[in-house]
């Protein structure tokens, strides 16, 4: 018998996370009359969201002509060929309302002068097709993520969305291959809670934190893809890692692409303006796999900056110190704090640094989990969707476009909600979740806050960290890429031997690194796997070794489960079409910036 | 009358000390305050000596080593290290700030950690904030309109009007300034304090929003509002450089000149 008393809860559906597109998720949720919760092991308006800075992408033509179809192909070449085009299709479609119900919702987006909403250049965004410079990316000066998800947090408010906030999700409740809700331990008083949920999405975010220097906070530990991992059910995509090319050198901490959009531009130690040379049209603007790629090329090749030339700089100071001030004003501050730096008078120290995952849980455009059946055929897991950065829909491929986050949070967050409200009727019975689902979960959560072994978490996740940093980085290799899979072992095997020193439950942070540690564990060690197994280049996945995309044989998702401490992968085609005929599907060609 | 929400018997005691092993030049003795929920003891401070030599910059990078290599039963809240979450808020060296952006060189002498102040301590550095976001969630920070423009185009608002905005809307509801104000801790209860009603001004001056009669009528009250007494404490506290007492005197002028 168990020694932990369960709270039990009932809803339609429960959302965990309460991000950009956990909490659109919730609003639309709320909005069609469905009993909803709203889970997050943070307060809302902490989630990493917030740290999103350039802005949200949408062809709305406030600052030139502009078509959602340019849109499209922008995001399907910056993929390079990977992503869903059905899926692509939906996002860009969608873009526009979604941003002007933002707006609507009151997001204070900067203005133009006719008082619209200010739209500014980003990476890989075209006007016909690939042809010259479009100002798509919508953006709040430069605190977009921040601006959005307090907004976002005052619509769940409005429509009474019951939130449960410093909750940590343990697992999914399966049975029969069915989603039934999830098991949370609440860090507020200690107790154990099951939701109950005909529908249940996670929302849960990247797991950036499997590296050891990411853009991303400290909770970007990816609870969801270890809950589905567990669970039995593959995550997709995983070996594309997107190392964002200006992120503060040393602290690691962000520095948006707008500031390039806006006018910035990299240089070497040699005062030159590399980019020109590796993307002679897009210049700074070519996509990030392609600039980041450029930066390291540079650093490698003994023309980075400083004491080590391990860096780069990021010149802003030619720029209008009005513009800078009125659109620019959170990266001089962070670029003041965090490398001592006067944007106006100096460059910025830069270096690529890990920042999103294109790769995670497999999904549809509705927000539906797919997983492949042992017999081959594909199929949708009742009751599960997942949505953000956590889902894989695909849209973003192999390599995502700055401002494409933003979008895909709210437009398939909206989605989510709107399917299911199509596939589950308010109030709703609940099946019974069988005893030893839940007991399962427990046993791990007593096991791992009982631990006694002789390794600390921080010791286990360094080791990983380093291992992720070092073995499946920007540049990868069969030999860093098979040394990876040997090395990401210890970690894995160390969880046998992890010592907790915290015992109690109430914001025991030490067993919440703990079960972070396992989340994250589980998608590193499926993340090189998948790198290992892909033979070719394309996107944010380069290797030395195969330097060729290979539209031939890898024009396929990687799908990878994580059982019994093995990983195995099987693949699924890219869809070669679009929704509607609105559109025709973009075959692939030589990908050029 | 005034409820101090301190743990019960909350004399502090002098905790453990954590001496450093090796040798290193730049040593910073960092005491933090202590109390778990689960045991029946006393706060204390606790001392930890930590190696500056192989520490990150800020004050959140001394407790993430601490946490990493000395005690890891230390706790406190942070994520996004780069002072936009508002997860870290708390008092260090005498004032409320973000420990991610608090450097530690800006200290003199050894590093005083505790929790904001004249909140409810969940754990060590933990505050519990459920009061004020309930007092945030009161000034109904969403839109409120209901011309909503032209189907499928955004509202239009001014280069001067969306300016307004600028100064109120960073703020990132970390309570630095509300748990620095004497008022807010006197009636905390009922004061609304400064987060929350820079926040009711970010709503009140928005040109789209067509609610402001009734928002200003919302705030208008002895207690709600008119418990600023300008100490201008939240001024000093604010980690972003927003000036919460300035947008409560606005709100106190637009009442008057309503």
């Amino acid at each position: 018998m168990s020694k932990y008393k369960i709270i039990d809860h009932e809803y339609d559906a429960i959302v965990v996370g309460a991000g950009g597109s956990g909490l659109r998720a919730a609003v639309g949720l709320s909005e069609a009359g469905l009993k909803t919760a709203c889970i997050s092991k943070v307060f809302p308006t902490r989630s990493h969201t917030a740290a999103a800075q350039g802005g949200i992408s949408a062809a709305l033509g406030n600052m030139g002509e502009d078509d959602w179809r340019w849109h499209m192909y922008d995001t399907v070449k910056g993929a390079d060929w990977l992503g869903d085009q059905d899926a692509i299709e939906f996002l860009c479609k969608e873009a526009p309302q979604a941003v002007v119900e933002l707006e609507k919702y009151g997001v204070p987006f900067s203005r133009t002068e006719e008082g619209k909403i200010y739209q500014r250049p980003f990476g890989g965004m075209t006007k016909n097709y690939g042809n010259g410079v479009v100002q798509r990316t919508c953006a709040a000066a430069d605190r977009t993520g921040h601006a959005i998800l307090h907004t976002l947090y005052g619509q769940a408010l409005k429509k009474n969305t019951e939130f449960f906030i410093e909750y940590f999700a343990l697992d999914l409740l399966m049975h029969n291959g069915k989603c039934h809700g999830i098991l949370a331990w609440s860090l507020q008083d200690g107790t154990l809670h099951r939701f109950r949920a005909n529908m249940t999405i996670l929302a849960t975010g990247g797991y950036g934190r499997a590296y050891f220097s990411a853009t991303s906070a400290h909770t970007c530990t990816g609870d969801g893809g270890g809950m589905v991992l567990r669970a039995g059910l593959p995550l997709q995509d995983m070996e594309f890692v997107q190392f964002h090319p200006t992120g503060i050198y040393g602290a690691g901490c962000l520095i948006t692409e707008g500031s390039r959009g806006e006018g910035g531009f990299l240089v070497n130690s040699e005062g030159e303006r590399f980019m020109e040379r590796y993307a002679p049209s897009a210049k700074d603007l070519a996509s990030r796999d392609v600039v980041s790629r450029s930066m390291t090329i540079e650093i490698n090749e003994g023309r980075g900056v400083g004491k080590n030339k391990d860096h780069i700089f990021l010149h802003l100071n030619h720029l209008d110190a009005k513009i800078l001030h009125e659109r620019l004003p959170g990266i001089s501050e962070s670029a003041k704090v965090f490398a001592g730096v006067d944007v106006t008078k100096e460059p910025i120290p830069v270096i690529p640094t890990v920042h999103y995952n294109m790769g995670g849980i497999p999904t549809n455009y509705h927000g539906e989990v797919l997983t492949k059946n042992a017999d081959g055929s594909e199929g949708i897991v009742e009751g599960l969707m997942s949505i953000g950065e956590a889902a894989c829909v695909s849209v973003h491929g192999a390599n995502r476009l700055g401002s494409n986050s933003l979008i895909d949070l709210v437009v398939f967050g909206k989605a989510a909600a709107i399917r299911t409200a199509q596939v589950v009727k308010p109030n709703s019975k609940h099946e019974t979740i069988p005893e030893s689902e839940t007991q399962k979960s427990l046993d791990r959560f007593d096991k791992m806050r009982n631990a006694n072994g002789g390794t600390s978490v921080s010791v286990l996740r360094d080791k990983m960290q380093r291992t992720m940093q070092s073995k499946c980085a920007v540049f990868r290799t069969d030999k860093t890429l098979k040394e990876g899979l040997q090395e990401i072992q210890e970690p894995w095997d160390g969880l046998k031997d992890i010592r907790i020193t915290d015992r109690s439950l109430i914001f025991n942070t030490d067993l919440v690194e703990a079960l972070e540690f396992d989340n994250l564990i589980r998608q590193s060690m499926v993340t090189v796997s998948s790198a290992e197994n892909r033979k070719e280049s394309r996107g944010a996945h380069s290797r030395e070794d195969y330097k060729d995309r290979d539209d031939q044989e890898w024009m396929k998702h990687t799908l990878a489960w994580h059982i019994d401490g093995k990983v195995s992968i099987k693949y699924r085609d890219v869809h070669s079409h679009t929704l509607t005929n609105d559109v025709q599907y973009f075959p692939p060609k030589p990908r050029v910036y | 009358m005034v409820q101090f929400s301190l743990p019960k018997n909350s004399t502090i005691e002098k905790g453990n000390y954590f001496s450093i092993e090796g040798e290193s030049k730049n040593i910073k003795k960092v005491n933090v305050y202590r109390w778990n929920p689960e045991d029946t003891k006393n706060p204390r401070l606790d001392t930890y000596e930590v190696d500056m030599e192989n520490c990150g910059p800020m004050v959140l990078d001394a407790l993430i080593k601490i946490k990493n290599e000395i005690d890891s039963t230390v706790t406190f809240r942070r994520s996004c290290r780069e002072g936009i979450c508002g997860s870290c808020a708390m008092n260090i060296d005498g004032a409320n700030t973000l420990a991610c952006t608090k450097s530690v060189k800006d200290i003199k002498g050894d590093i005083n950690i505790y929790p904001l102040p004249h909140m409810p301590v969940v754990k060590d550095l933990v505050p519990d904030l459920t009061q004020l976001y309930k007092q945030y969630e009161s000034i109904e920070p969403w839109m409120q309109s209901e011309t909503s423009g032209e189907n499928g185009i955004e509202k239009l608002q001014t280069v001067e009007d969306r300016s307004k905005l600028d100064g109120l809307y960073e703020c990132i509801l970390c309570a630095c300034c509300s748990a620095s104000c004497p008022s807010y801790w006197w009636n905390g209860d009922k004061y609304l304090g400064p987060a929350v009603l820079l926040q009711a001004y970010r709503w009140i001056i928005d040109s789209r929003d067509e609610e402001r009669k009734k928002r200003l009528k919302k705030v208008a009250d002895e207690l709600k509002l008119f418990r600023c007494h300008t100490i201008m404490n939240c001024v000093n506290a604010c980690p972003k450089g927003l000036n919460p007492a300035k947008a409560i005197g606005s709100i106190k002028k637009m009442l008057v000149t309503a």
